[in-house]
């Protein structure tokens, strides 16, 4: 083979091993760093292992929240309308915390089904709904289980 | 009246567009020059009547004309004036006609400064920017009407600007990434037109190289604002999240900055330049994917502020006929432009194309990362998302593994080196690298930290490896550095600012203090060497908010050093409420303050920081700016030169 073919071969052969590696090792760590979000009414069906990492979300039940006397935490209630779940935090909330608003948790279950957060996310325009809540709500309501007035919300679509 | 004059203009400039992308073409493929010539003056007529439609809006917003719809969803009377200018582009309507009108002056840029090149090439140039511009004018005026009126039940005020919105960062930061996203489309432009005319040559690549860098630029700059802001404004202290709107912004930028390099091997030696038209066409797509992830709602982002499926289509299809057009064109024409050359496994070329495949690698984690979610949500299998360890465990390593490539590829030669002579150039960098890495950690705070080795061992290799550089190239002369030519310097300095970026992000991430406290008046809180007292609480009333502010007297080591007011701000139209933190800045450290909510007997949530280089992260991008900058002045770009090298580049080829 021409010295300059042979070259240009190891030298594809060498990138193709190398990406193929590179885009092995990228999705093997993809599948072990992602958080799968889950509505409550899948939470309140023991759908979640304990301990795992998920995101979860919902509108923030309405006098649902609770501070602690001593330090930040806080506990309060997310709904789908069909179910909600107890999520605990220690930190500060973000701006567009408050009752009746779209909010999304990261955090992990323990054994008594309260999502222990470590990050909770608002979105900074007060209009939005994230669209994992939004489509949770409305896939409780078509199963006939939701009642959005009684999760406290004047949300309309 | 205003309104419609800028509605009609943004037509008269679509019309335009679609002239400019015919008529030279025409003249091309008939060569007829005269046809030809109406490449120029069509662009200067676009970007006229663009900018006039733009101002038409901005002084709609400037009156408070709430009987347009787009102004009335996004000012309101109370919002002072400079606000009201940036909030022309605060959302989506206005944005995008700022895009266009962007567009419209690189056009212009081109058509002026032009004057080294053929006619023919000009005229293609100028014809695809055109196809850019009447997709994107169309796209504004079919989908995203800035001038809709609201008649005839005008509002008698306006909903106000998402009070996020009204702040310096973002009164700069939208246009200046514009101007970058924007700005690669020139590129993307000459590399079509060179594929067009089959003229793939060393000219071609000098014609491209300052236009890729000042698109750079924009880009380095706009990203760098993006983070500042992200850090001062959104009160949590980060300055990268890893969010899908900064990722969409990250990749053209990680492509673009491949394509600098393999511009500079295709000048130099004539050599991968197919290779240099497809990172060309990567890089403008990456933005118009940018523009679709950032405008369709897709994306759950932090940052999404305007989003609606059916633009999110319009996008898509542009995006399309984008990506598939060019590379067809590519597959049809590259065979023909085939690159002559050689070079060895050790040499300058080898280390450029080492650099394009980490930065390009990069660039597809991220892609990878962004798209994943959505991939997996259009196949119904669930919501997820990618978390920012993830990015990390992918980015980092691929930072260090380029860092190392730039302090040997900059010093290596061309064609062929010796790994033993670049060992011998280059082992007392590597060695002091090496000594004052591992010496930092426990400088810092006494405790062993690899990340922080790694991260400072590899910056300070790049300031060592470049600097011996330097001294060889001057020969220890300070005196003949300015010989050694503008682009040279830049790219000195370019380099050196990578590597204070890196000392800035590994200090930040590695040596920073949190707390989240709850601090009533006249407690304190201690965190590291800082003690923070919270001194008073009060009400301050701006224009058109109010707020609740604490004052915090901060000592370091019992000495008082600074009193810093954090605020939480409450928009007065809206109702919404916005964190102020207060950061005392410095180069080597920022106190940072921002207020929680009020929680029993007066106290407040607070969060406090110390965040040790946090500076030096946007330093280094300044840094690679002003590299940037020395580049695009290098005087060999300049026309006359440009022709008398050119063809003797090509008698070398």
């Amino acid at each position: 083979m021409h010295p300059q073919r042979k070259k240009r071969l190891t030298l594809i052969l060498f990138l193709l091993v190398g990406v193929s590696t590179g885009v092995g090792l990228m999705a093997y760590s993809l599948t072990q760093n992602i958080n799968l979000f889950q509505t409550p009414t899948q939470i309140a069906a023991g759908e979640v292992p304990v301990g795992r990492t998920i995101r979860a979300g919902g509108l923030v039940v309405d006098g649902s929240v609770v501070r602690d006397t001593e330090g930040l935490g806080v506990t309060f209630k997310v709904t789908d309308g069909a179910a909600s779940v107890p999520i605990y935090y220690d930190g500060i909330l973000p701006d567009l915390f408050r009752e009746g608003q779209g909010i999304v948790a990261l955090g992990q279950l323990n054994e008594k089904g309260v999502l222990q957060a470590s990050e909770v996310l608002a979105k900074h325009d007060e209009n939005y709904m994230p669209p994992e809540v939004q489509e949770a709500l409305e896939k409780a309501h078509q199963d006939g289980k939701g009642n959005l007035k009684a999760a406290g919300n004047d949300y309309e679509y | 009246m205003v309104p419609e004059f800028g509605q009609m203009a943004l037509i008269v400039a679509l019309v335009l567009a679609g002239l400019q992308t015919v008529i030279p073409l025409v003249g091309v493929q008939a060569r007829r020059e005269w046809l030809m010539a109406y490449a120029r003056p069509l662009a200067t007529g676009q970007a006229v009547f663009l900018m006039a439609s733009l101002l038409a809006l901005t002084y709609a917003f400037v009156v408070d004309d709430f009987s347009v719809a787009y102004v009335a969803a996004n000012s309101n009377s109370q919002l002072p004036t400079p606000y009201k200018v940036s909030a022309v582009w605060g959302a989506h309507e206005g944005s995008l006609l700022l895009w266009v009108t962007m567009l419209g002056w690189w056009g212009l840029a081109v058509a002026w400064f032009s004057r080294s090149l053929p006619l023919d090439m000009v005229a293609r140039v100028l014809s695809i920017m055109g196809m850019v511009s009447v997709g994107f004018i169309l796209f504004t005026v079919q989908t995203s009407n800035p001038f809709e009126r609201h008649l005839p039940t005008a509002p008698m005020d306006g909903a106000d600007l998402n009070p996020l919105l009204q702040d310096f960062g973002l009164i700069v930061h939208p246009p200046t990434l514009y101007m970058g996203y924007v700005g690669l489309s020139v590129v993307f432009a000459f590399a079509l037109a060179a594929l067009m005319g089959g003229r793939l040559d060393a000219a071609w690549a000098r014609w491209s190289r300052p236009w890729t860098t000042a698109a750079w630029i924009f880009l380095t700059m706009g990203i760098a604002l993006g983070s500042w802001w992200a850090y001062y404004e959104l009160g949590w202290g980060g300055w990268w999240f890893w969010d899908p709107v900064e990722n969409a912004s990250l990749m053209p930028w990680l492509v673009a900055t491949a394509l600098m390099h393999s511009l500079a091997v295709t000048e130099k030696r004539g050599l991968f330049k197919s290779w240099t038209v497809l990172l060309a066409i990567f890089a403008f797509s990456l933005s118009l994917l940018g523009t679709f992830l950032v405008r369709s709602g897709v994306l759950t982002s932090v940052h999404a502020f305007a989003s609606d499926p059916e633009r999110g289509v319009f996008i898509l299809a542009l995006l399309g006929i984008c990506v598939c057009g060019s590379l067809l064109l590519y597959a049809i024409k590259a065979p023909t432009v085939a690159s002559v050359g050689r070079y060895e496994w050790v040499s300058r070329e080898s280390f450029l194309l080492m650099n394009n495949l980490v930065l390009l690698v990069s660039a597809f984690a991220i892609l990878l990362g962004t798209l994943y979610p959505l991939v997996i949500d259009f196949m119904g299998l669930g919501k997820l998302s990618v978390g920012a360890a993830w990015f990390n465990t992918m980015f980092v390593p691929l930072s260090v593994l380029l860092a190392l490539i730039i302090g040997m590829g900059s010093m290596s030669r061309w064609k062929s080196d010796g790994l033993s002579r670049l060992g011998n150039e280059l082992r007392w960098a590597f060695l002091a690298a090496l000594v004052l890495a591992v010496a930092a950690p426990f400088i810092a705070n006494g405790e062993w930290n690899w990340q922080v080795v790694m991260g400072l061992g590899v910056a300070f290799w790049l300031v060592a490896a470049t600097l011996v550089d330097l001294w060889k190239k001057s020969r220890g002369r300070l005196k003949r550095i300015p010989t050694l030519g503008m682009s040279y310097m830049g790219m000195i300095i370019a380099h050196l600012g990578v590597a204070v970026s890196i000392i800035g992000v590994t200090m930040v991430s590695n040596y920073s203090l949190e707390t989240s406290v709850k601090i009533a008046p006249g407690e304190s809180a201690v965190l590291g060497n800082y003690r923070f007292e919270f001194a008073e609480f009060g009400h301050i009333e701006g224009p058109n908010f109010t707020s609740d502010a604490t004052r915090f007297n901060v000592w370091r080591d019992e000495k008082l050093m600074e009193v810093l007011t954090a605020e939480k701000r409450r928009y007065n139209v809206s109702g919404q409420v916005m964190t102020e933190a207060a950061i005392d800045v410095s180069l080597l450290r920022d106190v940072y303050i921002s207020m929680g909510e009020p929680l029993a007997d007066g106290a407040w949530g607070m969060r406090l920081q110390v965040k040790p280089y946090m500076r030096w992260v946007w330093l280094g991008a300044i840094f690679m700016c002003i590299g940037g900058g020395l580049a695009v002045m290098d005087k060999r770009y300049r026309a006359r030169q440009t022709r008398k090298v050119a063809l003797s580049n090509e008698a070398v080829a």
